[in-house]
């Protein structure tokens, strides 16, 4: 119960910091958006229906997993100042806690972006759906959760780093593939209808518990890392 | 230490020549390939080491974890294999992508194929790719935790990205030696001559490398404590 109550402590904080601020959520917001309408202009969707179909699940998870790279830094950079981060190292709370609580604040800003962005990116590439929209529910969070508990973790790792903001993108990218992979595939087959999303989406739920796992377990050793 | 080092190589070099006359002259021209096969005595050697060194990393990498509070020379020890086996694996997987590329452009005519099998390959290689870089970016004192952290992410990774083989439809020809194919027995001979030579050298460039880390572990130390001293 103590560890829940701390893991709410964290989310709380975390929250409050950002509604604030709302820089991390304002910059991915806007990044994602510049993302649509590059790859748009790239591509042009509008003209060739069924190639934007195939290509548009890959295109918002490319540009979520940029902007996620860009405010994940952003949320440990707020821990450093007033040498926070050495507060929660001689803290007596659980560390992964810690890490729970800015995953969880993390996930729910990711949330945000995607509960805009799904909308605009349906207009904006003309889409209409083949698939069972319902998978959508379960596939949207699920590749969330895969970016974002991989990516605070990651960020964590990189924070003493001579070269943050090129570390964070240079591990997660090759370790959360096959969560882009999966995630992708899923999403290509709900908007195109030429598949069953299922094993995709089973794959992802395993990538999510086994790296929750690891992340969890190995966070105590990277706070300490000194 | 040099003179140990000269004779591995020596002895590597003359396993890679013999593995080399094995494959050339005495294996038998393959029925529908021709010669083009005779590369799969170098490419599934490389890539069989290219599996196997990961694994010693994150095995060095999680007895670092584990020892680095209590036997500080042994986890400095740790380190070094780690370090060693990371550069070592980035060196074969290349050299196998290399190997692969040469084989795929005469046989499927492209390059490269976005196949389960090359792609799995990729991956590994940008994953310890990116753990050598994390050990370049990181501040002196955390790098070798960090990078032991990220050793095991990716040892994890490994198994889930290579079982996207079954998920994918692969273009990859079927592992002929615990697959259905079948292999003449001379064939066989200097596959395994290829085998033991290319671990052999694998091991000879991880030991050389583990020698050099652990000379500039010594040298760091030494001055650290005088600069403790004066």
């Amino acid at each position: 119960m103590i560890y829940l109550r701390t893991v709410w402590l964290h989310l709380k904080k975390d929250l409050r910091l950002e509604w604030r601020s709302r820089e991390a959520i304002a910059g991915m917001l806007f990044f994602t958006l510049l993302i649509a309408v590059a790859f748009a202009m790239a591509f042009d969707p509008t003209g060739y229906p069924t190639m934007a179909r195939q290509m548009s699940g890959g295109l918002l998870w490319v540009g979520l997993l940029f902007a996620a790279t860009t405010s994940l830094n952003i949320s440990w950079e707020r821990e450093r100042r007033n040498q926070v981060m050495d507060a929660h190292r001689m803290s007596a709370a659980a560390p992964s806690a810690l890490f729970l609580g800015k995953a969880l604040a993390n996930f729910i800003f990711v949330t945000f972006i995607e509960a805009v962005l799904a909308p605009i990116f349906i207009v904006f590439y003309n889409l209409h759906p083949l698939g069972e929209m319902k998978w959508l529910w379960l596939i949207l969070p699920l590749g969330n959760w895969a970016i974002v508990a991989n990516g605070t973790f990651f960020a964590a790792l990189g924070l003493n780093a001579r070269n943050r903001a090129l570390m964070l993108p240079a591990i997660l990218f090759p370790v959360s593939i096959p969560a882009l992979l999966s995630v992708t595939q899923a999403t290509t087959a709900v908007i195109t209808g030429d598949f069953e999303p299922g094993s995709w989406v089973r794959l992802l739920f395993g990538f999510d518990v086994i790296f929750t796992t690891a992340c969890l377990l190995l966070f105590e050793t990277v706070l300490h890392a000194e | 230490m040099k003179r140990i080092f000269w004779m591995l190589c020596g002895l590597s070099v003359a396993l890679l020549a013999w593995g080399f006359y094995e494959a050339f002259f005495v294996a038998p021209t393959e029925a529908t390939m021709g010669d083009l096969q005779r590369i799969f005595y170098w490419h599934v050697p490389i890539n069989i080491s290219a599996e196997i060194f990961p694994y010693a990393n994150m095995i060095a990498s999680i007895a670092y974890l584990t020892t680095r509070r209590k036997n500080h020379a042994l986890a400095l020890k740790l380190d070094a294999i780690a370090i060693a086996t990371a550069e070592i694996t980035v060196l074969y997987v290349g050299l196998g992508l290399g190997t692969g590329m040469i084989w795929g452009r005469p046989a499927w005519g492209i390059w490269w194929a976005w196949d389960a099998r090359l792609t799995s390959a990729l991956l590994l290689f940008l994953l310890y790719v990116s753990y050598l870089l994390v050990r370049k970016f990181s501040s002196s004192s955390q790098a070798p935790v960090i990078a032991a952290v990220l050793s095991v992410f990716a040892g994890i990774d490994i198994p889930i990205v290579f079982e996207s083989i079954t998920w994918w439809r692969t273009q990859h020809p079927a592992p002929v030696l615990r697959g259905d194919g079948n292999l003449d027995p001379t064939m066989k001979i200097a596959f395994l001559w290829n085998m033991v030579a290319w671990f052999f050298w694998g091991c000879t460039l991880i030991w050389a490398r583990y020698a050099i880390v652990r000379r500039e572990q010594q040298i760091a130390e030494h001055e650290a404590l005088t600069a403790l001293e004066a």
